[in-house]
């Protein structure tokens, strides 16, 4: 059982965290953290439409909101002269706004609450029911994450070049003929999506951590994108083991402790690398 | 009951609990709106919504501490982490290649995560206080009591008193850092208090919207503020207009249906009247840019027409011959539709005369046309004469510039060149007479 709940976060985490490093290195960030809210209304009206979590219509609406929101924080910024930073905090707040009326209002015939909407419930995975696989009982929540995971794992392999150059080069890109905006859409409904299937179990605020969180920790530590990615899986993963004993340990909510924990992964990261370069690091002699 | 019926109890505030409720939602949203507007200015929007879910943990640990629910402690926790997280996001940024978006998403949904962390560990603890707790998550405005009103109606009374007492600094740190520091003041003090009137404001306005929305509380009204004026004071006034407003809808909408919560749709009130603003401002709104484009164009497309009726006139010595549209078409290239409307309302302004499909420029169209061939020519040669651009290069500046020249400006431009007769391609510069 508690292998079942360990696997689903380490998949939320992995997933969220090479999608996170692509975020942070494009400085969007708080983009990522304004879809994660603003997928909300998305799922409730899939719920309402009859779904249930990990429905064709689930992952519809929150895609639907996903690029509505990108698309709302470019035109509110571009067409209706808003301040950057102010475009995200007005477009995400209306939306998770909306989709937590629709939550009340719909509370009876939708089957989601504001507890799920906040922390998810990792710990219902080990309850679920599941697929036959070789023998072995798989959660469909694990699948689900499974399949998303090696979604985004084709992404990054066979469009790691587009996401590369976008990343760093948007201008170079453009003049090879690379598509910035449909990359950058690409990305967006990645997020969108991640953030949907992560929903169940970690909720649609959490997901920002386990988004940014690891990436940020890795990207303390690495100037080289692939070392990054891999890093940040590392902190991801083991966060994930180590929250969750934690949680039991102090009779927690798994998915916060685990974002605790990677939060203080960073704290010990960023202390260790101030402390290195007050230290150990090479003193700067004077060219002459 | 009918609805009016219900509008006109609320409004009659014969309820003493619908008057605290009103009371302390408008005198929270007013406080948070006009600090927002310092937040937005500063470009410091969404560091209030790291700030706003820092609280969660503070909450969480003042009941701890404390044990109960009284609102010191909890209050006294909310403004520790607040702060705590300006800070971190501080030395994140200033200590590492980590740049402020992620400094902020990292923060926010870390403290926000260790929030959640307690809030559960509280809940499973059994302590019975602690029911009413994750009402800070979305607010509980509706349950406002007398005794909230003193603590947080003082607090915000506080803040608001804060910001008029510091108004002069706090508009020198929005606006000129370089000049607030030329003249002494001691920044790192003020941008202290700015940041604990912040961290203050935000931590009684989730009372009304609860943790997670409370960015919106500031930021909205600011940013909405931002379309209907360029001035600071009056932006600070109509931001807390708006606050209180969607206060007061907020609060009846949740006073008149049952379990309809009240941050969600103060948030939403405040949303509609943003984009309101942001389509139908008559300054920046979006049907305002686009009238003021369209017009734009239209003087273009009027200019550019009188333009070829007068290099036509000027080709063949004879400005009111009559012209088709051919004829018009031939000199340049317009697209045909386009110019079949700009010759319907230069007929309409009298400065063409339209009589059975040609075209006669009339007195005044040959005035307008000569001014801007004279304005395109003398700009050609200030070019010429100033920048020293090339011969064949001035053209296509002088195809923009002069549809902008102002009459102030064309005499000016005449004086400085000293009323030349012919510019570089010795064509002769009309004047007026």
């Amino acid at each position: 059982m508690d292998l079942v709940i360990i696997i689903t976060a380490c998949l939320v985490a992995v997933t969220s965290s090479i999608i996170g490093c692509f975020l942070i290195l494009r400085k969007m960030a708080m983009v990522g953290d304004a879809i994660s809210h603003s997928v909300l209304p998305g799922i409730v009206i899939a719920f309402m439409l009859g779904g249930t979590l990990g429905s064709w219509y689930l992952l519809l609406g929150a895609a639907a909101f996903g690029i509505l929101t990108t698309f709302l924080i470019e035109f509110f910024n571009k067409k209706g002269g808003m301040q950057h930073d102010a475009t995200i905090g007005v477009v995400f707040t209306s939306l998770f706004a909306l989709g937590i009326i629709l939550v009340t209002v719909y509370a009876r015939d939708v089957d989601i609450d504001q507890d799920c909407v906040l922390y998810g419930e990792l710990d219902h995975v080990a309850f679920e029911e599941g697929k036959n696989i070789f023998g072995l009982l798989i959660p469909y929540t694990i699948l689900r994450l499974s399949v998303m995971l090696l979604c985004v794992l084709a992404l990054v392999v066979f469009g790691y070049r587009g996401l590369f150059l976008t990343t760093f080069d948007p201008a170079y890109a453009a003049t090879i003929g690379v598509s910035v905006m449909a990359w950058h859409y690409i990305l967006m409904a990645a997020v969108s999506l991640s953030t949907v299937l992560s929903f169940g179990s970690v909720g649609a605020i959490l997901v920002v951590a386990f988004l940014i969180t690891p990436p940020a920790t890795a990207y303390l530590l690495s100037d080289k994108l692939k070392q990054m990615i891999l890093l940040s899986l590392v902190f991801g993963v083991s966060g994930s083991i180590v929250g969750y004993y934690f949680a039991a340990a102090i009779d927690g909510a798994t998915s916060a402790a685990i974002a605790s924990v990677l939060g203080a992964q960073f704290i010990v990261v960023f202390a260790f690398k101030a402390v290195q370069k007050k230290y150990f690091s090479a003193p700067n002699i004077p060219v002459v | 009951m009918t609805a009016f019926q219900n509008i006109v109890d609320f409004l009659s505030l014969k309820e003493a609990n619908v008057r605290y409720v009103v009371l302390g939602t408008i005198l929270l949203s007013v406080a948070s709106s006009v600090i927002g507007c310092f937040a937005l200015l500063r470009k410091r929007a969404l560091i209030v919504d790291s700030i706003s879910h820092s609280i969660l943990p503070g909450v969480c640990i003042g009941f701890m501490v404390s044990g109960t629910k009284d609102p010191f402690f909890l209050l006294a926790g909310a403004m520790l982490t607040g702060w705590l997280s300006i800070y971190f996001i501080d030395i994140i940024t200033r200590y590492s290649k980590i740049k402020a978006d992620t400094a902020i998403g990292l923060n926010l949904s870390v403290f926000f995560a260790v929030g959640i962390l307690l809030l559960t560990v509280i809940q499973n603890s059994g302590n019975p206080n602690q029911s009413g707790l994750s009402d800070f998550l979305f607010g509980k405005a509706a349950t406002m009591v007398l005794a909230d009103l003193y603590v947080f109606g003082g607090m915000a009374l506080f803040v608001i008193s804060g910001v008029a007492l510091f108004y002069k600094q706090f508009v020198l740190l929005s606006f000129d850092l370089h000049f607030a520091k030329t003249i002494g003041l001691n920044i790192k003090f003020y941008e202290f208090i700015l940041s604990i009137l912040t961290v203050m404001a935000v931590a009684i306005g989730i009372q009304t919207v609860g943790v997670v929305l409370m960015a919106a509380m500031l930021i909205t009204p600011a940013a909405t503020a931002r379309y209907w004026t360029d001035n600071l004071r009056k932006m600070l006034v109509i931001a807390a207009v708006i606050g209180a407003l969607s206060g007061i809808v907020g609060a009846f909408i949740s006073y008149s249906y049952e379990n309809m919560p009240t941050g969600p749709w103060i948030v939403i009130v405040f949303s509609l009247i943003a984009m309101l603003s942001m389509i139908f401002s008559p300054k920046k709104g979006i049907v305002a840019k686009w009238m003021r484009q369209r017009r734009n164009s239209h003087k273009m497309m009027e200019d550019n027409i009188l333009k070829a009726f007068y290099h036509l006139g000027e080709k063949e010595g004879d400005f009111h011959k009559k012209r088709t549209v051919e004829d018009l078409m031939g000199l340049r290239k317009f697209e045909r539709n386009k110019l079949l409307n700009g010759l319907k309302w230069l007929s309409a302004e009298n400065t063409i005369v339209h009589i059975n499909n040609t075209y006669v420029l009339s007195k005044r169209g040959k005035a307008t046309g000569a001014r801007i061939v004279k304005i395109h020519r003398l700009w050609e040669l200030y070019l010429k004469k100033y920048l020293r651009v090339a011969d064949d290069h001035v053209h296509d500046d002088a195809e923009t510039i002069e549809h902008i020249i102002t009459p102030e400006l064309e005499i000016q431009l005449e004086k400085l060149l000293d009323y030349p007769t012919e510019d570089q391609h010795n064509q002769k510069i009309p004047y007026s007479k």
